[in-house]
């Protein structure tokens, strides 16, 4: 069995972010990376299959600039994964390209029974790879997925929806799943996974090898912004009573969204 | 010739608030404007649209259509871009359209974009922004390319036009090949509550650990009763089993941007803020004057909630009834 989990590498929600002096992107000299969170689920679960069938190969692919995203694999095969495959790509590489370049990197190294991803990066919150790189494999998908099981080469999935409605999904034959909060709970890397994992293959790629040209990116970001100066919080102060009709005064007249 | 498309989302039979200020902003571009309308009621549905200044409305009534099954749903969009020729597709940032497009995207070698906040056409070409790095700053959006641009935009960002119950338009059904479908939908659970979802919410009041226990949340649903609101729910509370996930704000839950965001008990971590900061008007009731929620607040009330929330109840409900 052959299971791909596709990861990215985000900044760290604590990091304090700068934009570059023309706006064009954030200064990343100064942001300490991490594993998108949602990815580290996806991660896991491959594990789990791996518990079960121990024959499985896990593989973790993912694509961005070299020197940094190497980490990130290094992360997951410290965590358990067999091996890794990076494909260099310059930063910000939009969603539809990634998405190509992950299927592509997929398909030239095996044929996947299960691909996993997060249900999003918390960077730019596009939550559009996971699909991308279903269809660019041919096979179904499943997003938003908080519960999972396998049984005869079909999986069962849970996606919560809105209203806190639920949909029962059943996928035949290969497929892609992309992980939610509550999947699982991922492990932290073990001092003897760190240790084996700088001895874990590592295959490494690039964007022309895989027949991706970066001129043909179909969004960009541009102009980018820090949020307007908030005016100062308004204190309602006096006792619980005058508190109350005060802000509600003020939710009336002042804000007027009642 | 450019034009766009609305996909519209519906419920009860009627469209989604999200539908309607697509519709708007669409006729607001000059361009001709159609409206995808998919699942049984479909075509008396696309008389709303029309109602919002679609002229024309692809449909399938298909029964088939009544719960979202990827594939199927990815079919009949297909055929509707490619007859409609539209270069851009509007559609509110859902659950159901955030699973859908991407797909869609990469079939049709478009470039699609999600969780936008800001919309606005010139000369034809949409102009949008959308949050990075869970809303530290914004960014404008360049679409590279000839290809289908695909909007997918937050709802209760954009006005929604006055309908004009006197226009109409040409209804033209999509049908589906029969397919060998890989996805099964085995089951839709209905959730519990009636209420709007967070994402889509006008108003929310969420309560964090300073509720003590699971059982002082109904407080904050009277609350919510009186204004109309969907309860929201900091993390801390949902990892101690007090609500369900799918009430969580935040970066590991849902981001909202409702008009009003009343905060209860809540601290204001980065990750929480991460989740609610698009809110229009923030209201945060604690007892720590020094909790990091008051920075982001329009409103602070210090305060213990239990006195508090009761008492504000009381207040809104002598003015809303
Ligand atoms: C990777 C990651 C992802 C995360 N994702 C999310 C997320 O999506 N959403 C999220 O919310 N958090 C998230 N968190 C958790 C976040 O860091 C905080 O732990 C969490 O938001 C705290 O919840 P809280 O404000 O309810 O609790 P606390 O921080 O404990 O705050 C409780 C507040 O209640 C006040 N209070 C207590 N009693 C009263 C009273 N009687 N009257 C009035 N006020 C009172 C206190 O003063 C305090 O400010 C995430 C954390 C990590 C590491």
């Amino acid at each position: 069995m052959k299971i791909y989990v596709c990861i990215k590498q985000v900044p760290d929600t604590e990091t304090k972010l700068r934009l570059k002096p023309d706006n064009s992107g954030i200064d990343d000299s100064a942001i300490k990376w991490i594993m998108n969170p949602y990815d580290e689920y996806a991660v896991e679960e491959a594990l789990k299959i791996k518990t079960e069938i121990p024959a499985a190969v896990v593989t973790i692919v993912s694509v961005g600039p070299k020197k940094r995203v190497v980490d990130a694999i290094r992360t997951g095969l410290a965590m358990g994964a067999d091996e890794g495959i990076v494909v260099d790509a310059p930063e910000h590489l939009d969603s539809y390209l990634t998405a190509k370049a992950l299927a592509a990197a997929i398909k030239g190294d095996g044929a996947p029974d299960l691909v996993l991803t997060g249900k999003l990066a918390i960077d730019d919150n596009n939550a559009y790879v996971s699909q991308g790189v279903a269809e660019f494999l041919g096979v179904p998908h499943a997003t938003v997925i908080s519960k999972m099981s396998r049984e005869d080469g079909r999986i069962t999935v849970e996606r919560e929806v809105e209203g806190g409605s639920r949909e029962i999904i059943q996928l035949n034959g290969p497929c892609l799943i992309a992980a939610n909060k509550g999947l699982n709970t991922p492990r932290y890397a073990s001092l003897p996974g760190i240790m084996k994992a700088k001895k874990k293959p590592l295959k490494e790629l690039d964007l022309a090898g895989l027949g991706i040209n970066p001129a043909e990116t179909r969004v960009a970001y541009k102009e980018l912004q820090l949020p307007a100066e908030k005016p100062p919080t308004k204190m309602i102060s006096g006792d619980v009573g005058q508190q109350s009709s005060e802000l509600v005064r003020l939710l009336r007249e002042d804000a007027k969204v009642l | 010739m450019s034009n766009v498309i609305v996909f519209c989302e519906h419920q009860n039979g009627n469209l989604k608030k999200g539908a309607l200020e697509l519709l708007s902003a669409a006729r607001g571009s000059g361009l001709p404007v159609s409206a995808l309308v998919i699942g049984p009621g479909a075509n008396e549905l696309a008389k709303q649209a029309f109602q919002f200044g679609a002229t024309k409305a692809f449909t399938c009534e298909s029964k088939d259509f009544a719960a979202y099954n990827s594939e199927l749903y990815a079919s009949v969009v297909e055929r509707a871009i490619k007859n409609s020729g539209a270069s851009i597709l509007l559609a509110s940032s859902s659950m159901l359209a955030r699973d859908l497009f991407p797909r869609l995207a990469a079939r049709v070698g478009g470039g699609l974009v999600s969780d936008c906040t800001e919309l606005a056409f010139a000369g034809g070409a949409p102009r949008v922004r959308k949050p990075l790095y869970s809303g530290k700053c914004t960014a404008g959006v360049e679409f590279k390319g000839s290809g289908l641009k695909i909007i997918l935009m937050r709802p209760n960002q954009l006005p929604v036009a006055n309908p004009d119950s006197g226009k109409t338009g040409e209804i033209v059904p999509l049908d589906v090949a029969p397919m060998d479908l890989k996805t099964l939908v085995k089951e839709v659970v209905r959730g519990a509550s009636e209420k709007l979802d967070l994402t889509e919410a006008n108003i929310i009041v969420s309560g964090g650990r300073g509720l003590k226990e699971k059982e002082n949340f109904k407080l904050l649903e009277e609350l919510a009763d009186v204004l109309g609101a969907t309860v929201g729910a900091s993390r801390a509370v949902v990892d101690s089993g007090w609500v369900p996930h799918g009430m969580q704000v935040g970066q590991t839950g849902k981001t909202v941007a409702p008009t009003l965001y009343i905060a209860v008990g809540i601290s204001g971590a980065i990750q929480h803020l991460a989740g609610m900061t698009g809110s229009k008007v923030i209201v945060a009731i604690n007892k720590d004057p020094e909790a990091p929620i008051f920075q982001k607040a329009t409103y602070g009330i210090v305060g213990d909630l239990f006195e508090v929330v009761p008492v504000l109840t009381k207040e809104f409900r002598k003015v809303l009834q």
